[in-house]
């Protein structure tokens, strides 16, 4: 099964609690005080679109489609298109997105970077992961305005770095992967991995890609791959061939 | 004719059989069986043009060794582009509005709240459903609209500039029903006073990837069938047994869960339709939009680079499909639809269900004397729950008669589901047979070598006979004390050769020394393009990453619909006869610059050379500069296998070994042994890998996945991935999978399959079998839930206190 699941899952947390549950869970603190799920609840959905009310912490410069100051220092954004800056890949980009996008949509849909894969949308498959200052999170449970600020890397980043290509190049070996649906989240989850225990057993393996589902059931590979990307011997491992 | 030896070379020399007889057919020997255990030569009669024959793997080079999947760097990187992922200009975003309700007629459909939402492009109410069984006699129903017979069925589609657009507007779509009684659970369905589903007889076709139920069957109630086979007098053949087992199994729904939902890409342009489409078959997609809007098949053309897994659902165009191209024609921009995931689990396909009751008789010694099976199975809306296939194929008999039959109820219709109707009908045989063996104080593997004749069975049992996890079964039941017992059971798979004579392929060589293969197939996850390309390289000898291979477009040579394991099977002999005459062409084309015979060349190593050493060996790009034309090319489309009689079953023996907790009833797969034949290996690595995947899917089916309906509301409760239990990395047991080479000499590369057999008939029944080997108590529902754990241990017991 995959839940629960750590450190993705998002199942055991108040539905509506208002906090920013993936970013939350992985970041360890809480970030912008605002869920994608929690904000649609409460703002209801029309035809014009939603307008956002945020605790104006995160993105209050970036914003240029403020529609007013609320008490208490709550402002409101959209439910237009408004300018978010976003660091991606060590790079600026400024996009302009109704304030419900998701970074994952934001990214796929704006960017036009379509590494990132959008399965369930909703926090229970990690295809959507991505790394938001080095931590793994689902960009389907994140909002592109939670991401400003942070340094989001995708697939498409990790690619050109050093470790992601190590770990490529081990997913290759074992060839870690059917149809690769799953296999950028795959690689995004075992590359971070790698970056908090570079030497992990397999258990750790299979703790940190439980929340990370594989239809084509490629699992036995990526562990093998993932140990092989950390130097750590594939003696007694599942893999085959 | 004319009959000689193999060819001790890689393949690339020009053969020495030539056509004597002048009938344009030679005769010549190849390798058929097991290397280490039945290897033989045998003579095939095949047409004079094909290419020599190939040795085994351990003689080539490139085929049947694992050079890292061809489009890998692709797919870990992200580039790979599927179909979601394809973004046109002015492309809009289409969204389905689904019924609410179980069933129900449709009064009216209001769209023009959703029209006046700024964005909004195009709104298309369909009247003309795909997927689901149709009235035989559509008077029975007079409606506008489609009848909704399952909460989830798409009613009508909304397209605007931007996928949030076109939510909010479906949500203003408004539906009026005509709320209609429903039964969503087969046993209330199987009641005479239940609600009838449709209203008189009604028949699903198949796909090209199967599924669908039979059609000349009598309809009663929701009762569709039963559909009867008899093989022998079944009479006598319980009157002939020593001993009769008959126990009564049940399995649930299934649903696929490709992680890439159904749906397309479509851009109707006046004199093209292109449409991207996450399919199984580019040519299914081509032939159900032409025919849906009847344009000449030229007009349309389908795309699949990358696909996201199908697993057997994702065939045709479908209702996505039909309905993107439709609102892309009405607002002249492309238009994309991808199903959202609860969609995907409503919509277009799952597992159908089963009941069964299974009979059989056997002699003292084993020989099976009668099989009778009686099955009931839901495919929703649709029909194809039959299971009859290992009852009537994986042993020998005296006697058979299966009646199977359909139940409708209101739920979205079955599709085909990776070995259709297997996994269920292994679930109830193995375990049955298992049970004959214990009866007859037989080992399981002896009585399978007594009843099972096919030669890559009996080795692969072999292979299981001396393996560490068979040797650590406990030959009877319920050993171990303490609350956790562990168990070792068996379940073999079987399944069969199909053959898509739609399978072409064209191969180029350019002068600047560059290859390529192209053909409309596509690569659902098995590895194609890799095994293409290892072909090209074999032939051409150059490595895979410098093969070009262009597939999944139906602008290429036609290529099979990927169903019932048909595609290497059907397609890898057409790109090695291509790559053979192109390569011929080419040697053609350079023999004269070099002062040679064509027939003194041979390419190997990535290098021309000459036999009688008529000049220095040169590379392949040096020579490809001297042809005398800027490019050769050949296409060669599949002809027919060399001898089907010699045809067997594939298929393989699964090993489980099990802990089962018996105070909270949970069921840990510690090992799985796979041991299994497809052909010849292309890519065994990849073979491999999918077999690890069957298996995997087999064990989720048979502990975790369950489609949940609730019968109050006829609403399924967990269409999603949360609440849809699959299992993930911390379910995963160690697996061995052993793959054996099994020549069967019926084409020029003698590849099939692995997608089907591979692990997922044989593993639930396997774990079944290993249940009963820890606890002495038969499990014969699935999912094997803690509660349904308990429940068996718990009968078990009072069955025993009351005896
Ligand atoms: S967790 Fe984001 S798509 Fe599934
Ligand atoms: S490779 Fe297909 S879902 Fe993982």
């Amino acid at each position: 099964m995959s839940g629960p699941k750590l450190p993705h899952d998002s199942s055991d947390l108040p539905q509506d609690s208002g906090v920013a549950q993936t970013a939350e869970n992985k970041l360890g603190k809480g970030t912008t005080g605002i869920t994608r799920r929690g904000f649609l609840k409460g703002a209801g959905v029309t035809a014009a679109g939603t307008a956002l009310l945020e605790g104006a912490r995160a993105f209050g410069r970036e914003a240029a489609a403020t529609r007013g100051e609320h008490p208490e220092g709550v402002r409101e954004f959209g439910p237009g298109p408004v300018a978010v800056t976003l660091q991606v890949n060590g790079k600026e980009r400024v996009i302009h997105i109704e304030p419900r996008t998701t970074l994952a949509d934001a990214l796929r849909l704006e960017m036009a970077m379509t590494g990132t894969k959008v399965v369930c949308d909703r926090g229970a498959c990690s295809a959507c992961t991505l790394l938001m200052d080095d931590i793994p999170i689902n960009s389907c449970m994140t909002l592109a305005i939670d991401a400003v600020g942070h340094q989001v890397t995708t697939i498409e980043g990790l690619t050109e770095s050093s470790e992601g290509h190590s770990m490529q190049a081990a997913f290759l070996k074992h060839d870690a992967m059917q149809c690769g649906f799953c296999t950028p989240g795959m690689v995004m989850t075992c590359s971070a991995l790698l970056k908090k225990n570079p030497k992990p057993t397999e258990d750790d393996v299979r703790l940190a890609t439980a929340g990370n589902l594989c239809r084509c059931g490629t699992y036995p590979r990526i562990f093998a791959a993932t140990l092989e990307a950390a130097g750590v011997s594939d003696s007694e491992s599942t893999h085959n061939a | 004719m004319a009959t000689t030896k193999i060819p001790s070379s890689t393949g690339v020399s020009p053969d020495a059989a030539q056509d004597m007889a002048g009938d344009g057919m030679k005769t010549v020997m190849m390798p058929v069986g097991v290397p280490g255990y039945t290897l033989r030569q045998e003579p095939r009669t095949m047409p004079a043009t094909q290419p020599p024959v190939l040795p085994i793997n351990a003689d080539l080079k490139f085929i049947g060794k694992s050079p890292e999947r061809w489009d890998g760097p692709a797919k870990v990187s992200g580039r790979a582009r599927y179909t979601a992922d394809i973004q046109l200009p002015g492309m809009l975003y289409a969204k389905f509005v689904d019924a609410t309700v179980p069933h129900a007629k449709v009064i009216s459909v209001d769209t023009s709240e959703a029209e006046k939402v700024a964005g909004v492009k195009g709104v298309f109410v369909i009247e003309n459903l795909l997927g689901s069984a149709k009235l035989l006699n559509p008077s029975l129903e007079v409606s506008k609209y489609p009848i909704v017979r399952y909460a989830g069925q798409p009613i009508a589609a909304v397209a605007a500039t931007n996928p949030q657009i076109a939510e909010d507007a479906a949500k203003l779509v408004k539906v009026k029903y005509d709320v209609m009684p429903f039964v969503v659970d087969m046993d209330q369905a199987r009641r005479a006073d239940a609600p009838m589903v449709f209203p008189g007889p009604a028949n699903q076709a198949g796909t090209a990837g199967g599924g669908g139920g039979a059609a000349d069957v009598p309809q009663t109630g929701n009762i569709h069938g039963p559909s009867v086979h008899t093989r022998g007098d079944i009479e006598q053949g319980f009157k002939d047994a020593d001993v009769v087992v008959e126990e009564h199994y049940t399995t649930q729904v299934q649903v696929h869960n490709a992680l890439e939902s159904h749906g397309v890409v479509a851009d109707w342009k006046p004199d093209l339709l292109t449409v991207w489409a996450s399919t199984q078959g580019t040519a299914s997609v081509r032939e159900g939009l032409a025919g849906f809007f009847n344009l000449p098949k030229s007009q349309v053309r389908v795309i699949t680079e990358f696909m996201g897994g199908g697993f057997g659902a994702k065939f045709g165009p479908g209702n996505p499909g039909v309905v993107a191209a439709a609102l892309s024609k009405q607002t002249n921009a492309p238009v994309r639809l991808m199903l959202d995931r609860k969609e995907e689990q409503l919509s277009v396909g799952n597992r159908p269900s089963s009941d069964q009751t299974l009979r059989i008789g056997a002699k003292k010694d084993g020989t099976l004397t009668a099989i009778h099976l009686v099955s009931y199975g839901t495919a929703g809306c649709g029909t194809g729950a039959g299971c009859a296939g290992p009852a009537t194929n994986m042993y020998k008999y005296a006697s058979l008669r299966t009646e199977e039959s359909d139940i409708f109820t209101n739920a979205g219709p079955a599709t085909a589901f990776r070995a259709p109707g297997h996994p269920q009908g292994a679930f109830a045989l193995e375990q049955t047979i298992d049970e004959l063996a214990n009866r007859l104080g037989m080992d399981p593997l002896d009585l399978r070598d007594k009843i099972d004749e096919n030669s890559a069975r009996r080795v692969e049992r072999e292979i299981v006979r001396n393996s560490a996890i068979w040797k650590s079964r406990h030959a009877t039941p319920n050993v171990d004390h303490g609350h956790i017992k562990r168990g070792v059971g068996v379940g073999q798979a079987v399944w069969y050769r199909n053959i898509s004579m739609d399978s072409a392929a064209e191969v180029r060589v350019h002068q600047d020394g560059s290859v390529e293969v192209l053909s409309a197939v596509q690569d659902i996850g098995g590895g194609l393009k890799t095994v293409m390309a290892q072909i090209l390289s074999e032939q051409f000898g150059v490595p895979p990453q410098q093969v070009s291979v262009k597939i999944g477009d139906t602008n290429y040579p036609v290529g099979p619909n990927s169903g019932g394991s048909v595609t290497t099977a059907s397609l890898t002999p057409a790109v090695r006869d291509a790559a053979w005459n192109a390569a011929q062409n080419f040697l053609a084309s350079i023999a004269p610059a070099l002062g040679a015979q064509p027939d003194d060349l041979v390419l190997a190593n990535g290098e021309v050379s000459s036999k009688s050493g008529k000049f220095q060996p040169i590379s392949f790009r040096s020579a490809a500069a001297k042809m005398n034309t800027s490019e050769v090319s050949a296409q060669a489309r599949r002809i027919p296998d060399y001898d089907r009689k010699a045809y067997e079953t594939y298929g393989g023996v699964d090993v489980a070994e099990v802990e089962v907790d018996m105070e909270i009833g949970l069921i840990r797969v510690k090992r799985i042994l796979a041991v299994h034949d497809c052909g010849r290996p292309m890519n065994p690595k990849q073979t491999m890998n999918q077999i690890n995947g069957g298996v995997i899917q087999g064990m989720s089916y048979a502990l975790y996945e369950n489609r949940l309906i609730d019968s109050d509301y006829g609403l399924m409760v967990n269409a999603n991935l949360d609440r849809y239990q699959i299992a993930g990395s911390r379910e995963i047991p160690q697996i061995e999978v052993q793959l054996i080479q099994s020549y069967i000499g019926q084409s020029s590369t003698d590849a099939s399959g692995i997608g089907e057999p591979g692990g997922i008939i044989g593993t639930p029944a396997a774990i079944a079998n290993a249940f009963y080997n820890a606890t002495g108590v038969r499990i014969r529902s699935l999912p094997m839930t803690p509660a349904v754990v308990l429940a068996a241990l718990a009968n078990t017991s009072q069955q025993k206190e009351t005896a």
